[in-house]
């Protein structure tokens, strides 16, 4: 196979992603408004070409944590689009049994260790998973990484400063990878940030920085593989910051009044997924109808997701306490509210 | 929806005690039907809806102390106008928790244990007295209770004694009068379902403070209380020997007259009779003291002491000058017998202008009662006794009572109440005077 | 001839254990401040980096939330990491990583990555060590479900209850106490791996149970011995594991005895001892002779100078104060 048609499937697959994550959450935020979903509900609308290069660049053996604006990462992980559904609807057969819902993907098995819905919470986790690789294996081109995936609010929690100390002074195989969509919820990076150049901000510990177009899947991936060759073969983290922008709110429910109308406007006609497709027909790479069979699979991948989620059972709440502990323990509790004490004597 | 509350239903009562509700949630009732019984200070009253409708709610548990006017009660329009109807008891309006002193039906502070071993030996937590703080029952105590009851556990009983006295107690609840309506006085002690003597300290035989606790009921305390206030009234005795064979001998010619009638008319009631004319012809005696003024009765109402179990308790004969003697008898067994059953309403209780009391029966020849305020006086009587004396230098028998009359000294001089007695001996020593 | 078995300190045996679990199995490691060139504040991990080296005996930064959360991640790979937090604390600094992850991880991802961790750190006060080093904040981690809270008070019971911790799946807080390092014990040979989640009846009687933990235990039964002498006899139960609460034993202690006291290191309010007297209210209601006391530290922050700390901070004179009066509120004669 020449490297021109490897290059031209890649593509295509990366466009098939990003329709998959675009069309995965325009549903998600229909769900939502249906009261299919509950609680929270962030979407990667906006965010797909960062998600698709990211993806992309990670391997099987690697490790991914990320933010609590996670469908993206848990379908181009490899999560089924259904059970991806069934978790955002509280279903047995959802990615965590239904009880994590829409910040809270993981899937041990694809090396998913997390959405995280508490800001900056899954970086030191992420750095010492990356501790873990580092202890057990031998740094090398097929050795693992880490990659932690952030959003641009989080470079000023001190969890971050903390960890990418750690992973400076332990030369941890981790890429810390800053999703900068310009806003944390309302708060622009400028009027948040002391360095707004977020990718400088390992400067205090000696770990590059880069900033790529985190509307380009293609420049994402070129970003990121770099960085990760880096982690797995020298050990060195890497700082990646991803320019991107949300096409909607923070959170299904937020209006996003915040932003000017010339700044959506902006932010829409960047939009990832149209250019990605224009690019790609431009380029041969896709035709119309190809174009078009993509975007009717991910409608119907969705659909059956959707399906899937809504046809699966409820968890029962005789399952309340069944992941309490990993490890069985005496007298551990087991009551409902109102219930009498158990005390067997 | 019409509240019913704690009404006044004496002329010193505070407070009163719900002894029993008749009606439940949901009962319809119709406007003068009893829902309840009330301890009072003096006695058990009924208390009645003033209004048809159905019983909503109860807000005062069986057995707790409640002030005048506090609602006990919700009776609404019924025919589902009204609120949940099985509610009971709202804690708010239950008994306060006091020192330790006990009033019947206030909860008995008890430790869990205790409870637990006094329900499984039947043990009525009532008749136990709590050795711990705040008066509370502790193990100790009904385990000493158990003891005591034992065949041959009476370790506790002083020497000649024999079984320690048993406690009187009331079936819960009921507070201190339990006779059934109706029914016959209760015994001199009513005994509860477990009936239990209780050493309120220590175990040693013949120890000094072996004593057993009686809870004060309502009356005891009123008792107390108006007799506390009596003890700081100045007062003189005057004591006056009244032959009686004739009034003997006229009672024995009444009774044999009226006996076709079930009439019996007893001493008492002669000398209920003889003071209410006496009375007439003395205003200044049928007076009372008013703090800043002497109140002269212009009507006679004799009240007669009677001792009862929970008390002291005076039933008031009215008018008892204006009244033949079979009916005054009559009345006056009634009330006794009403007094002893707790049964007395307010009215036949209270406003009376002066008061007998007797220990004859006791074979008491003299003594000096207490006055009852407001009243001026009281007489006390003691019983006949045969004794000699000497008329126209010959020894003789005739028999005799005292009668000691205590006069409040702010309302009446010596030379008032003697001048009654002199009279009263008179018309007593000549029986016929009785009937005028 | 038998020598009297030998005695070592409750230091000695946490070292001990370390030493035997880092040689047993290679995937546990130990991460804290301090913990290898200066070889502990407490000195709980001396020689420990020497033998094992740098890799599984490792200094951290001052970063508590970081390297408590790395230790969490580590677990999540498999590794059994035993963070050293150099006092509780410190460890509210960490708060977020035990609280909302490592208690969180196992049950809210479905079930899928177990957090076999270990956070030691040592609570009490006592020490002049005055209101921020001196704090008993055991009982906001026994609140949360996920996580196992331990609190042994012996040399034995710190090598057993350590040795079961770093065997554990589970996140597991493990509580010692400064006072407590010095103390000594006899301590058994070979591998002794207790039961977590179980209490323990450290002392039997017969009159009144005194429900304690951790350093309270001693005080607890040197508080028996006192009242053994005058004929009152005292049980002890020393609770051990603080989540999941062993409320079997000491109901059924205090069912036998009727009368309970809480000895307890933390604040009075909301305590260990509320929570103790809430169950023997549901378990032991009917048995009690008297209401349960609590015998707790004074609500303030610790002040330094000593005679505001003794005033404080619970003592053998204050439960001794408190089972006397107990005693006394049932009429209890011995």
């Amino acid at each position: 196979m020449s490297e021109e048609v490897q290059d031209a499937r890649q593509l295509t697959d990366y466009y098939a992603q990003m329709v998959l994550i675009r069309r995965f959450e325009l549903v998600a935020d229909q769900m939502y408004k249906r009261a299919r979903i509950g609680g929270y509900c962030h979407l990667n609308l906006g965010e797909e070409a960062t998600v698709v290069g990211l993806m992309a660049a990670l391997r099987e053996q690697d490790y991914l944590f990320t933010t609590y604006r996670d469908h993206g990462y848990a379908l181009a992980r490899g999560m089924e689009p259904g059970r991806v559904m069934a978790e955002l609807f509280g279903k047995s057969t959802g990615v965590a049994k239904g009880r994590g819902g829409s910040m809270h993907m993981f899937d041990a098995g694809l090396h998913m260790l997390g959405g995280y819905g508490i800001v900056g919470g899954q970086i030191p986790p992420a750095t010492g998973a990356a501790l873990a690789l580092a202890y057990r294996t031998t740094a090398g081109p097929e050795a693992g990484a880490v990659l932690c995936q952030l959003g641009d609010g989080t470079t000023n929690i001190g969890a971050f400063h903390e960890s990418l100390n750690l992973a400076a002074i332990w030369k941890l195989p981790i890429v810390y990878a800053i999703v900068n969509n310009r806003l944390g919820m309302g708060t622009a990076v400028e009027a948040a940030s002391g360095e707004p150049d977020l990718y400088k901000r390992g400067a205090s510990y000696r770990i590059p920085g880069e900033r790529v177009d985190g509307n380009d899947p293609v420049a994402v991936r070129q970003g990121a593989d770099a960085m990760l060759a880096r982690a797995r073969e020298e050990r060195r983290p890497g700082l990646l910051e991803l320019m991107s922008y949300r096409l909607k709110g923070h959170s299904v429910v937020d209006p996003a009044k915040y932003r000017s109308q010339s700044e959506v406007e902006t932010a829409q006609a960047a939009d990832p997924v149209p250019a990605f497709r224009a690019r790609l027909l431009q380029a041969d790479v896709l035709t119309e109808e190809s174009a078009r069979a993509i975007e009717d699979d991910a409608e119907e991948k969705v659909g059956a997701a959707v399906a899937f989620a809504e046809n699966s059972p409820d968890p029962a709440p005789s399952e309340l306490f069944d992941f309490a502990y990993a490890q069985d323990v005496p007298n551990a509790p087991r009551a409902l509210p109102g219930d009498p004490l158990e005390v067997e004597l | 929806m019409s509240e019913i509350f704690m009404p006044r239903l004496s002329d010193t009562m505070e407070e009163g005690v719900i002894a029993r509700w008749t009606k439940k949630p949901g009962d319809a009732v119709k406007a003068g039907e009893v829902i309840a019984e009330i301890d009072t200070d003096k006695a058990t009253m009924e208390l009645e809806v003033f209004e048809d409708g159905v019983i909503e709610q109860l807000l005062v548990e069986e057995g707790a102390t409640v002030p005048i006017g506090q609602v006990v009660a919700l009776v609404g329009p019924g025919a589902g106008g009204g609120t949940g109807g099985t509610t009971t008891a709202a804690p708010a309006a239950a008994a306060p928790e006091g020192p330790a002193a006990r009033e019947p039906g206030t909860r008995v502070p008890m430790s869990p244990l205790a409870r637990k071993i006094a329900r499984e030996h039947g043990i009525d937590p009532d008749t136990l007295a709590g050795s711990g703080p705040g008066g509370r029952v502790v193990r100790q105590d009904v385990e000493a209770a158990i003891a005591a009851l034992a065949p041959g556990g009476g370790a506790a009983s002083a020497p000649g004694t024999g079984a320690p006295q048993a406690t009187p107690a009331a079936p819960s609840g009921t507070g201190s009068k339990a006779a059934p309506a109706g029914g016959p006085p209760p015994p001199a002690v009513v005994a509860g379902p477990a009936a239990a003597a209780v050493p309120a300290a220590g175990t040693t035989a013949g120890a000094a403070a072996d004593a057993t606790e009686i809870p004060l009921t309502q009356m005891r305390k009123a008792t107390a209380r108006r007799l506390t206030e009596s003890a700081a009234v100045p007062h003189f005795d005057l004591t006056i020997p009244v032959t009686v064979d004739p009034l003997l001998a006229f009672r024995a010619d009444i009774n044999a007259r009226l006996a076709e009638d079930g009439v019996k008319v007893s001493v008492t009631d002669l000398l209920v009779r003889a003071v209410a004319v006496t009375l007439r012809r003395h205003p200044k005696v049928n007076s009372s003291w008013d703090g800043d003024r002497i109140l002269q009765h212009r009507r006679v109402h004799v009240g007669m002491a009677v001792a009862i179990e929970a008390g002291l308790i005076v039933p008031v004969i009215r008018d008892a000058d204006a009244k033949g003697l079979s009916v005054l008898a009559r009345e006056s067994k009634e009330l006794a017998e009403k007094a002893r059953a707790g049964k007395l309403r307010p009215e036949e209780f209270s406003g009376g202008t002066f008061t007998l009391s007797n220990l004859g029966m006791f074979g008491i020849e003299q003594f000096t009662a207490v006055i009852n305020p407001p009243e001026a006086a009281i007489l006390a009587v003691g019983a006949s006794v045969a004794e000699p004396y000497v008329e126209e230098g010959a020894l003789r028998e005739r028999t005799v009572i005292r009668l000691t009359m205590t006069s409040d000294h702010r309302v009446l001089d010596g030379a008032v109440s003697a001048g009654f007695l002199r009279d009263l001996k008179q018309t007593l020593e000549e029986p016929l005077r009785i009937l005028l | 001839m038998n020598a009297e078995p030998a005695q070592i300190t409750y230091r000695q045996a946490l070292n001990d254990t370390l030493r035997a679990e880092l040689t047993r199995d290679p995937n546990v490691i130990l991460l804290g401040e301090e913990i290898g060139k200066f070889e502990g504040s407490y000195k709980i991990t001396a020689g420990l980096l020497k033998e094992f080296g740098p890799e599984r005996v490792r200094d951290t930064p001052i970063a508590e939330e970081g390297f408590v959360g790395a230790a969490i991640g580590a677990a999540m790979l498999g590794l059994r990491p035993v963070v050293e937090i150099m006092t509780l604390n410190f460890s509210l600094i960490a708060i977020d990583q035990i609280v909302n992850h490592g208690a969180k991880i196992y049950g809210m991802f479905g079930g899928q990555t177990p957090v076999p961790v270990v956070i030691r750190f040592p609570g009490g006060g006592g020490q002049q060590l005055a209101a921020t080093h001196s704090q008993n904040l055991e009982v906001w981690y026994a609140h949360v479900p996920g996580l196992k809270v331990i609190a042994p008070s012996t040399p034995a019971d710190a090598k057993a209850m350590l040795t079961a911790a770093i065997r554990d799946d589970d996140p597991v807080i493990f509580l010692e106490n400064l006072a407590l390092y010095n103390t000594k014990g006899v301590v058994p040979d070979g591998e002794q791996v207790a039961e977590i989640g179980r209490a323990a009846v450290v002392r039997e009687g017969t009159d009144l149970t005194v429900i304690t933990y951790s350093r309270g235990t001693l005080i607890a039964l040197e508080v028996a011995r006192r009242f053994a002498e005058e004929g009152i006899s005292l049980e002890v139960v020393d609770l051990r594991s603080l989540r999941p609460l062993d409320r079997a034993t000491f109901c059924e202690s205090v069912r036998r005895t009727s009368r309970a006291v809480v000895l307890e290191d933390d604040w009075l309010s909301y305590g260990i001892g509320a929570e103790i007297s809430a169950t023997l209210m549901e378990c032991a209601f009917d048995y009690l002779d008297a209401p349960v006391r609590r015998v707790a530290a004074a609500e303030v922050p610790l002040p330094y100078a000593k005679p505001l700390e003794l005033a404080a901070l619970p003592d053998a004179e204050d439960l001794a104060r408190v089972v006397r009066e107990v005693l006394a509120a049932t009429g209890f004669r011995s």
